[in-house]
């Protein structure tokens, strides 16, 4: 896949970005983690945190300025968090030993410090730290002279001293009384060292210096500037930066690279990182203790404590699936591009590559409208044409798609009677399958209504071709949808499958499309007798009717209209969440799209209304009173009778063929001629139990009926002395199939059903 | 694995007994002793080894 493709999604996801408080403050302090580790009383670990960006923590920690606190998000939640005073009683109690400094390997260039204030110390600390001989020259006789003046009271000397062993331990030479322009000229500590950071004017100064804000550097060649001497000396912080920005100039300078590259964070900066504060609770600052100016431990855990740990997360808040995978987006986009790029070795984001349901509810979330769905469609596309997708993955629903779009289930005429159509019905292969007797009444309706022909077309749209990657298969059927609709004279197509509508849409763009439900808004509803109905219900919307507001608003017109009470969950619309079936998550990843489809049927204890018959069939497949819209419509919605069993995958497949069978019969009155396999005659006696195993297992009616079919003829079979059961295997497609059974009156009565992708040589021919 | 002894391949009439089986998955061969005809050759691949170990191996394939 393309690497800027790959950067621009990994560069939406804002969870990675500094929080307000780091990205404002000058050095970078992590305060999130320290406050974290405060939070947690670990104040060692607090201390070390405070000293990996600030080079004298007894120091700065005391008379910081804090520019972070005004930056808190707390701040809009009650009171800032006292961040200030937590440095303060982080570097006040605890004694730690402060780790031995030892420099880089040594180098010979010689660096020259002019001004021993925080902004020269800081340099000569960093500039040494990397190895450069370092000579720091003060006017005054004692180092940090400034600071122990100014903050008199704060800043007892012992705490100056003690961080400013540090000078020594780092081998810096210091010349104390010592003013350039006066003891030294300018012109000679030009060229004594190699490079020049300046804090303070040099007596005989060569005129104005001007200064680069971004690198510090001046117009005298290897001469930088900055500290008291650019800021004044009024924020003890921004004189540290200033420092630590120099020595990272005169670094680059003495090792002749690039001045000015990727700078762009060194000081503040705005972070994109956004912290919701929906439900947080407001609180004041924890005060501190009678009449005392600092925290005691105790209470500088509390105020901790308050502290939001920002971070942004919205998308993972909303979805099953990027929770599961226990990162954020920027992460698996990481694991994907690697998953991608790998050649040999496990390709372990295969599994977060093909359980993502595709929905795009993380883009409705993201505040930078990441959608995780789109790269994770890419990927898998990637995958097939590679040859490296599981073959397992997408096998059952890729076959069960082409069983909807084979003979025995397409179909695609005018109206009888008419040799052009201007409506085309596309119910959808779902809806025909759980609910066919439904797609003959809204044919029956449409016809009636609709002028100048409504004709039919019963296949699959493609989607599941689409949705596993598989772009060429798709486009072929795509292409036999196109082909077969611009010979019916491109009808107006009437879905009543958000997903039909949603493939429609992007794919076949010249066509003009209407979504059933607007025209049951539009026509009227039909008149039933003895219609049953619930009072309340709750509606879920499909995820790929998800930017359908249109089609929404009319579900829940028509649902008034039925005089239905509505109770919106609490998501939906834009915000509404898969039911576990789109991607085919289902079938990539069964656990997972359980835990999906719980989630949601939690939500409320209302029943549920949903106007795709894959909603419908895997909520009821859980145990959840749901209806399809039109189940209300035609007044078949009784709450009073025990809730409906699922379809289940063989059904669905019996069911496509009868409608097929059906309407061809009784609508245009073609006889039919029944395609019947040697197996398909095969009667089986199946428990629930077993129903509901082969539905777990991804088993249908018709691969057991070859299995028995297969070992009857060829007496291929096991007898089980124990059970008194036959047990055979036969391998009709890329799987091989186990049935334990029995013949039983003129059929055969199954135990139990089970299957593996392995082949067993020589065992089945 | 004493299933062996009670499975019988009802094409031959005999009892099955523990044999070398090597199945495939993805071009790659795994060799295992499972109960198999001695005559024809017919294996039996239990429901627990189908659906556990089997069923991590061809995962973890399919992720090579």
């Amino acid at each position: 896949m393309d690497h800027k493709l790959i950067m621009s999604f990994e560069e939406k996801c804002i969870q990675e970005q500094p929080p307000a408080c780091n990205a404002t403050c000058p050095v970078h302090v992590d305060v999130r983690g320290m406050v974290a580790a405060i939070a947690a009383e670990r104040f060692t670990e607090a201390f070390n945190i405070y000293c990996k960006s600030v080079p004298f923590p007894g120091i700065i920690g005391r008379i910081c300025d804090h520019p972070c606190q005004s930056a808190c998000k707390r701040g809009e939640a009650g009171d800032a968090i006292a961040i200030a005073a937590l440095e303060k009683a982080v570097v006040q109690q605890v004694e730690v030993a402060r780790p031995k400094l030892t420099p880089a390997s040594p180098k010979s260039q010689r660096v020259a410090v002019v001004g021993g204030g925080l902004s020269g110390l800081t340099a000569a600390h960093d500039l040494a730290k990397k190895g450069y001989q370092v000579t720091l020259l003060e006017t005054g006789s004692q180092l940090a002279g400034r600071i122990r003046e100014r903050f008199s009271t704060e800043l007892p000397e012992q705490v100056i001293n003690d961080d400013l062993a540090v000078i020594e331990q780092l081998g810096i030479t210091v010349q104390l009384n010592t003013g350039v322009g006066k003891d030294i000229s300018f012109t000679s500590l030009c060229e004594d060292y190699d490079a020049v950071y300046l804090t303070a004017l040099p007596g005989q100064q060569p005129g104005e210096l001007t200064i680069d804000p971004l690198t510090l550097a001046t117009e005298i060649k290897g001469v930088f500037a900055g500290g008291s001497l650019r800021l004044g000396n009024t924020s003890p912080i921004g004189s540290v930066a200033d420092g630590r920005k120099a020595a990272i100039s005169i670094d680059r300078y003495l090792q002749g690279v690039s001045l000015t590259a990727a700078r762009e964070q060194e000081g503040p900066f705005q972070t994109r990182l956004f912290t919701s504060l929906v439900g947080v609770e407001p609180l004041p600052v924890v005060p501190m203790g009678q009449d005392r100016s600092f925290y005691s431990k105790e209470e500088a855990k509390r105020e901790a404590a308050r502290c939001l740990q920002c971070q942004c997360l919205e998308c993972v808040k909303v979805c099953p699936y990027l929770e599961h995978f226990k990162g954020y987006p920027k992460k698996y986009v990481r694991q994907i591009n690697h998953n991608l790029k790998m050649i040999k070795g496990r390709h372990e984001a295969n599994i977060l590559i093909n359980s993502c349901s595709l929905c795009g509810l993380c883009q409705e979330a993201c505040p930078e409208g990441l959608h995780l769905g789109e790269l994770c469609g890419m990927a898998r596309q990637e995958m097939v044409k590679k040859g490296k997708m599981p073959p397992s993955a997408h096998d059952f629903p890729l076959r069960d798609m082409a069983f909807s779009n084979g003979p025995s289930c397409t179909l695609t005429r005018h109206q009888p009677g008419h040799t052009v159509s201007n409506y085309l019905f596309f119910p959808g292969c779902q809806l025909s399958a759980t609910a066919p007797e439904h797609v003959v009444r809204v044919y029956d309706y449409l016809t009636e209504k609709l002028p100048g022909g409504v004709g039919l077309m019963l296949r699959c749209c493609g989607a599941p071709a689409e949705w596993s990657g598989r772009r060429e298969l798709f486009m072929a059927e795509l292409q036999q949808i196109k082909d077969q609709w611009e010979e019916m004279g491109k009808p107006c197509l009437v879905l009543a499958c958000s997903t039909c509508q949603q493939i429609f849409q992007q794919y076949l763009p010249e066509a003009k499309l209407v979504s059933l439900w607007e025209l049951y808004d539009l026509h009227g509803l039909p008149q039933v007798a003895a219609a049953k109905r619930p009072t309340l219900v709750a509606v879920h919307d499909a995820c790929t009717a998800r930017h359908r507001g249109e089609v929404q608003e009319k579900v829940r017109k028509i649902l008034l209209a039925l005089g239905c009470r509505l109770e919106e969950l609490p998501t939906s619309g834009n915000k509404t969440e898969c039911c576990g079936y789109g991607g085919l998550m289902q079938y990539a990843n069964r656990p997972l799209a359980d835990e999906v489809a719980k989630r949601r049927i939690k939500q409320s204890p209302a029943d549920y209304v949903a106007y795709c018959a894959i909603c419908q069939e895997n909520f009821t497949a859980k145990g959840k009173r749901t209806y399809h819209l039109l189940d209300l419509i035609y007044g078949e919605a009784d709450p009073t009778t025990p809730a409906k069993r699922r379809v289940g995958y063989s059904q669905r497949r019996e069911n496509r063929v009868k409608l097929k069978n059906k309407l061809l019969k009784e609508v245009w009155r073609e006889k039919i001629v029944p395609q019947e396999n040697d197996y398909t005659a095969i009667k089986l006696l199946i428990s629930p139990s077993v129903q509901e195993l082969m539905e777990e297992r991804l088993i249908l009616v018709e691969d057991i009926q070859k299995v028995i079919a297969y070992a009857e003829r060829t007496g291929k079979k096991l007898f089980n002395h124990d059970s008194g059961h036959y047990l055979a295997y036969h391998r009709p497609v890329s799987v091989t199939y186990w049935v334990e059974y029995l013949p039983e009156g003129d059929g055969y009565r199954i135990f139990n059903t089970y299957s593996h992708r392995m082949e067993i040589p020589g065992g089945d021919e | 694995m004493s299933q062996e002894k009670v499975l019988e391949c009802l094409k031959c009439g005999v009892k099955l007994a523990m044999g070398n089986v090597e199945v495939t998955y993805l071009n790659n061969k795994f060799p295992i002793q499972l109960p198999k005809c001695p005559k024809c050759g017919l294996v039996f691949i239990p429901e627990e080894l189908a659906t556990g170990k089997m069923l991590e191996v061809e995962k973890a394939l399919e992720d090579k």
